[in-house]
């Protein structure tokens, strides 16, 4: 019994992290269509803008204030890596829009640039992150023990998750940029900003992997390559749960996770990897739009 | 209101527009006829900003708008409703034609006005329906009240009964008649069906090889002049 809530809870735990840096990139990528090979490193600038609150709450602020750096660190990093996204698409994703293998090479470049810019900055080997007192230790379930940070991490997936709702289904905002990215030519004809909408979408999506890259801090220490562990993995939720749907990418990171949490229970770390890996790609076989494909009657997309 | 003066307009290297000028006044209803290809959608697409012009201007209310964004120029009052429709697929009816209301002049305006759906009874029914989910005339219907929720003095209407069942075209009829007679919304009108143009419009422009071929009133409009430009 506590090998089975605790796996399933390992399963839910790997899940809501694959979520929570894929949720960005089911932004840039599945509504935008823009191959954002640097969003690893924005995530990476979440976790440094975090570790950056840490330091300065470390410096000015009254050690009894220190805990609650953390609850700061969270619309920091956003806001950080909300800024960077919006410079990046200005600068550069602007000129590539319909152009995949393009931006695929551009954003790559962008991502070594910010790795060694981070390398400049922060020197090359990792950083740690404290975490905040009030996420040690954890709860006994049914005599497992669940820690805080997991499910802090689960709970912040899922505010993120439900305020994203909230912002492209229920928001003016939210509207104009569906609008847009189904339909350029004639939302603009409606009267629609098309390049404020770009720049906001991008924007958005890069504050969220900043979030990601927050919440990763938890976890263990952070570097400048942080980012590039996590990219495949964000990629591959993402197109399994099929380009341009939130529910899909949600549908794909419970897929991986708990799949992956299985196999490697089972077999071990490597082999449960590579299983994961042949499980998507036949499933890709079987279904190539992945979990929720758009239908309908005309077909656009 | 509508100046358009020595448009030239095309794709690529491909010039398919040359020399166009043609005026659309107050409360008009001013058809555009044409073979297919004769470059109708173009000059549309080029009215709105769609297709940038290389060379001549167009002009609305006496504002210069050649260089001006899509955007701006369905803020200054111009509704467009393309050919083929281009309904937002994945958006809701509802949202579709909020999403009209963009360009509305009138900033405290939040809801839907309800001359735009007035004339289009059923839309309010399906709501919640995905527009992409609406048959052809449902969507032509909807992409008619998007365009008039702005409430625009232009309406730029680009076959609006290609491929529709007789009955629904004769919705539209009613539709572009009541505009008419309202008379503060000026219509340019691109349409094949002659009998459809001839119980609407006010003036004609023929296009014939990127260039107006004739132009005139309705009892201008003769059998031979038909014959001439319009016959296949």
């Amino acid at each position: 019994m506590e090998v089975i809530v605790l796996q399933l809870f390992n399963g839910l735990s790997v899940s809501s992290i694959l979520l929570l840096i894929a949720l960005g990139l089911a932004i840039t990528f599945g509504l935008m269509k823009v191959i954002n090979m640097a969003h690893g490193e924005l995530i990476m600038i979440g976790a440094y803008s975090t570790y950056l609150t840490q330091n300065i709450f470390n410096d000015y602020l009254p050690k009894s204030m220190f805990d609650w750096y953390f609850v700061l660190a969270i619309p920091v990093s956003f806001l950080i890596a909300f800024l960077f996204g919006l410079i990046l698409e200005m600068s550069l994703i602007r000129f590539l829009y319909g152009r995949p293998l393009d931006s695929l090479l551009a954003t790559w470049g962008v991502g070594l640039v910010l790795q060694q810019l981070a390398r400049s900055i922060f020197g090359a080997p990792n950083v740690a992150v404290t975490s905040p007192s009030w996420l040690d230790g954890g709860v006994t379930f049914l005599g497992s023990v669940l820690p805080y940070k997991r499910l802090f991490i689960i709970g912040l997936v899922a505010l993120t998750l439900l305020a994203m709702y909230f912002y492209i289904y229920r928001s003016l905002e939210g509207r104009r940029m569906r609008a847009v990215m189904q339909n350029r030519d004639m939302a603009s004809c409606l009267g629609v900003s098309t390049r404020r909408v770009d720049a906001m979408t991008f924007a958005i999506g890069s504050g969220i992997a900043g979030i990601a890259g927050c919440a990763l801090t938890l976890l263990g220490p952070i570097g400048p390559s942080l980012g590039t562990y996590y990219i495949v993995d964000a990629f591959m939720v993402v197109v399994l749960g099929g380009v341009g749907k939130l529910v899909g990418t949600v549908l794909g990171a419970l897929g991986i996770g708990v799949f992956n949490t299985m196999f490697e229970y089972w077999t071990n770390a490597s082999l449960g990897k590579v299983l994961v890996f042949i499980c998507i790609v036949a499933f890709l076989q079987w279904r190539p739009m992945g979990f929720i494909a758009m239908r309908s009657r005309s077909l656009d997309s | 209101m509508l100046a358009v003066q020595q448009l030239e307009a095309g794709y690529g290297e491909s010039v398919i527009l040359r020399n166009v000028t043609l005026r659309v006044e107050p409360g008009q209803v001013v058809c555009l006829l044409g073979r297919n290809g004769v470059g109708k959608t173009t000059l549309m697409k080029s009215i709105m900003g769609l297709l940038k012009a290389r060379k001549g201007t167009v002009a609305y209310n006496g504002r210069e708008l050649t260089k001006a964004a899509p955007g701006r120029r369905a803020k200054s009052g111009i509704g467009y409703v393309p050919q083929g429709r281009e309904i937002f697929g994945q958006l809701t009816v509802y949202e579709n034609i909020l999403v009209g209301l963009e360009a509305s002049r009138d900033n405290k305006l939040q809801s839907i006005p309800e001359e735009a759906i007035a004339k289009f009874p059923v839309l309010p029914t399906m709501y919640t329906r995905r527009g992409g989910d609406l048959s052809g005339g449902q969507q032509q219907q909807l992409a008619f009240a998007r365009a008039l929720a702005s409430k625009p003095d232009l309406l730029l209407l680009d076959e609006p009964c290609e491929g529709i069942q007789p009955s629904i075209v004769d919705d539209i009829r009613d539709v572009i008649r009541s505009i008419k007679a309202d008379g503060k919304t000026s219509i340019l009108l691109v349409e094949q069906s002659l009998d459809f143009v001839k119980s609407v419009g006010d003036y004609f422009y023929v296009l014939e090889k990127g260039a107006i071929a004739w132009e005139g009133g309705l009892e201008a409009l003769s059998d031979e002049v038909i014959k001439k430009y319009l016959t296949v």
